[in-house]
């Protein structure tokens, strides 16, 4: 092949690649573009940039007004923060006697976990929903409750797999530097917390940066649990107002990049363990 | 394992003790009583079961004789197959190019991966934007290119179309990636070699890296299946009252409905064992006829 056409061929990889890469980014700039203009505007004209006479900030004084986008911002990052510390508590400490300890019922332990990754949320939540609803603290209007009735399941449900991607990091240590701090006097717990934490930490990442994305974005959780409006987490308000706005296009743009914005910039500075995280939460049920 | 360290078993006790009350308070113990919910009459999320249903069986019986839990499952079985041929082959192409250029494929990664970060809620209310019948992106779009009549994107003939697009186009980025990383483990000791041999441009890819990469697409595969049955949030916004005329409830959504709108929680339940009875045997299959190969 003359290198004459084996440029042509890559300037032609090049531009497929570009094309997929403009359906990727260009709805966002679009909605982003709209969301600074009035929603007539958004109808007639969505393409023209929103400059000038065109530019208003009516839709974001709406969504921080009339919808309080920031209570449901608190209520989003209270639940998916309080996930996401338990479960990597927890989980680290199911690997870790998994991985380490010797005992009786070790096998049924870990198919017990391998099987809670099996179950889909959808075969759970009624049960789950009726109990919490028994307790008192599924939709209720008291702000904290309802937040706990979401972050109990939230947490059940991305245990097993955090359980078994720490489990497959601790088993590829050796238990030397253990052994060795015990020797010095250190006991379980703190050779847990002062050796295996810090060699962990890349693993912990990941099933930290899994299981708060998962839980901030599962909606189908957060619509049975919440029901009140002081309650509402960022996606539930989302969902709330895309059946509520009717024609308001200019509200649903703005609330839209509200919630795109953010993760976007948490996105440009993490990506690496990002992508690592969620590829590896595939495997989760 | 036989360390001195873990001879004493007591901590155990701690370590083990929270996530096995999770699991079995939030996990286990709602599977089981979903099966007995099933086979209930209960009328309301919050109220208790008046008994057992006559005859025990009856939401199985329905679950096969509901036209629209039906068209529910033939929608959900259409999103496996487009999820197969759009999720998985774009995700392909575009690996399998981007493998081949010097310079930029970090870029490329970083673009397509992004819209797997954001919530299908906000994308569903995007692209409720986008397929707006009056004054949508798309309509807009077509306008300005001269066409007279405006397209109804979530009428009778489309709905299926504007339903998939968007979680075909959200999950493409999560396979390129899984398929460019099993690429790039391809070592370059065996392309040298076939261009040695004078294989180049499709036999390349044909003989070393579809086959090298085997085993990653039949993970591909199974988890682009699976993950097709429990496709909820996106569908959810933006077909949430199974618009068109109940034609597009996917298995999930349709589920929804039953336990929310309809308080017809033990059918709900039935629907739910569906779904994970659905979800064991198409995984049992698929893993059978993609049996890992060796090369």
């Amino acid at each position: 092949m003359n290198t004459e056409k084996k440029s042509l061929r890559l300037a032609g990889v090049y531009l497929i690649l570009t094309v997929w890469a403009i359906t990727t980014i260009y709805p966002f700039l679009w909605v982003i573009n709209n969301s600074f203009k009035p929603t007539r505007l958004i109808r007639r004209d969505s393409f023209s940039l929103a400059l000038g006479e065109k530019f208003t900030l009516d839709n974001y004084t709406t969504a921080f007004e009339r919808v309080d986008i920031v209570g449901a911002y608190v209520n989003s990052l209270v639940i998916s923060g309080t996930v996401t510390v338990l479960v990597m508590l927890f989980a680290g400490f199911a690997a870790y006697g998994l991985a380490r300890y010797n005992f009786r019922g070790r096998r049924v332990a870990h198919s017990m976990v391998l099987a809670a990754m099996m179950f889909p949320v959808f075969s759970t939540i009624i049960p789950v929903f009726r109990m919490e609803f028994a307790w008192g603290i599924a939709n209720t209007s008291s702000v904290p409750l309802s937040l706990l009735s979401v972050i109990l399941p939230q947490i059940a449900g991305n245990l097993s797999f955090s359980i078994i991607i720490l489990m497959g990091f601790l088993l590829s240590i050796p238990v030397d530097m253990e052994e060795a701090a015990y020797l010095d006097g250190c006991n379980v717990y703190q050779v847990y917390f002062k050796i295996i934490i810090p060699i962990t930490k890349s693993a912990f990442a990941t099933v930290a940066i899994f299981t708060f994305l998962w839980s901030y974005n599962d909606l189908f959780t957060q619509m049975y649990f919440l029901r009140y409006k002081n309650t509402f987490t960022v996606t539930r308000l989302l969902n709330e107002i895309n059946s509520q706005a009717g024609v308001n296009y200019g509200l649903m743009a703005a609330a839209v990049v509200l919630v795109i914005v953010p993760v976007l910039l948490v996105y440009i500075f993490l990506q690496k363990n990002i992508i690592k995280g969620l590829t590896a939460g595939a495997i989760k049920g | 394992m036989d360390s001195m360290l873990f001879r004493k078993k007591k901590p155990l006790f701690l370590f083990f003790t929270p996530a096995l009350i999770f699991m079995s308070v939030f996990l286990y113990y709602p599977f089981i009583f979903n099966v007995i919910n099933s086979v209930m009459s209960i009328s309301g999320l919050g109220s208790a079961a008046t008994g057992i249903n006559d005859p025990w069986y009856v939401n199985y019986v329905n679950l096969f004789t509901d036209k629209i839990m039906l068209t529910a499952l033939k929608n959900t079985f259409i999103t496996m197959g487009a999820t197969v041929v759009f999720q998985l082959g774009i995700a392909l192409v575009l690996a399998l190019l981007v493998d081949g250029i010097p310079k930029g494929a970090q870029v490329f990664r970083t673009v397509y991966f992004f819209p797997i970060v954001i919530s299908a809620t906000a994308l569903g209310l995007l692209f409720n934007l986008i397929f707006l019948y009056d004054g949508g992106m798309i309509n807009n779009m077509l306008k300005s290119f001269g066409m007279q009549e405006l397209i109804d994107w979530k009428g009778e003939s489309l709905y299926m179309v504007t339903m998939l697009t968007p979680v075909m186009w959200q999950y493409v980025g999560f396979y390129f990636v899984i398929i460019v990383t099993g690429l790039n483990n391809i070592s370059s000791d065996i392309y040298e070699a076939a261009a040695i041999d004078g294989a180049s441009g499709f036999k390349r890819i044909r003989y070393i890296s579809l086959p090298l990469i085997y085993n990653v697409l039949c993970t591909c595969l199974i988890l682009a299946i699976t993950g097709a049955l429990k496709v909820f949030d996106l569908p959810f916004v933006m077909m949430g009252t199974g618009a068109p005329l109940d034609k597009s409830w996917l298995t999930g959504t349709y589920m929804y409905h039953q336990a929310f709108s309809r308080q017809d929680v033990d059918y709900a339940s039935a629907i739910a064992i569906l779904i994970v009875v659905l979800g064991v045997i198409i995984s049992q299959a698929l893993n059978m006829l993609f049996k890992e190969k060796d090369y």
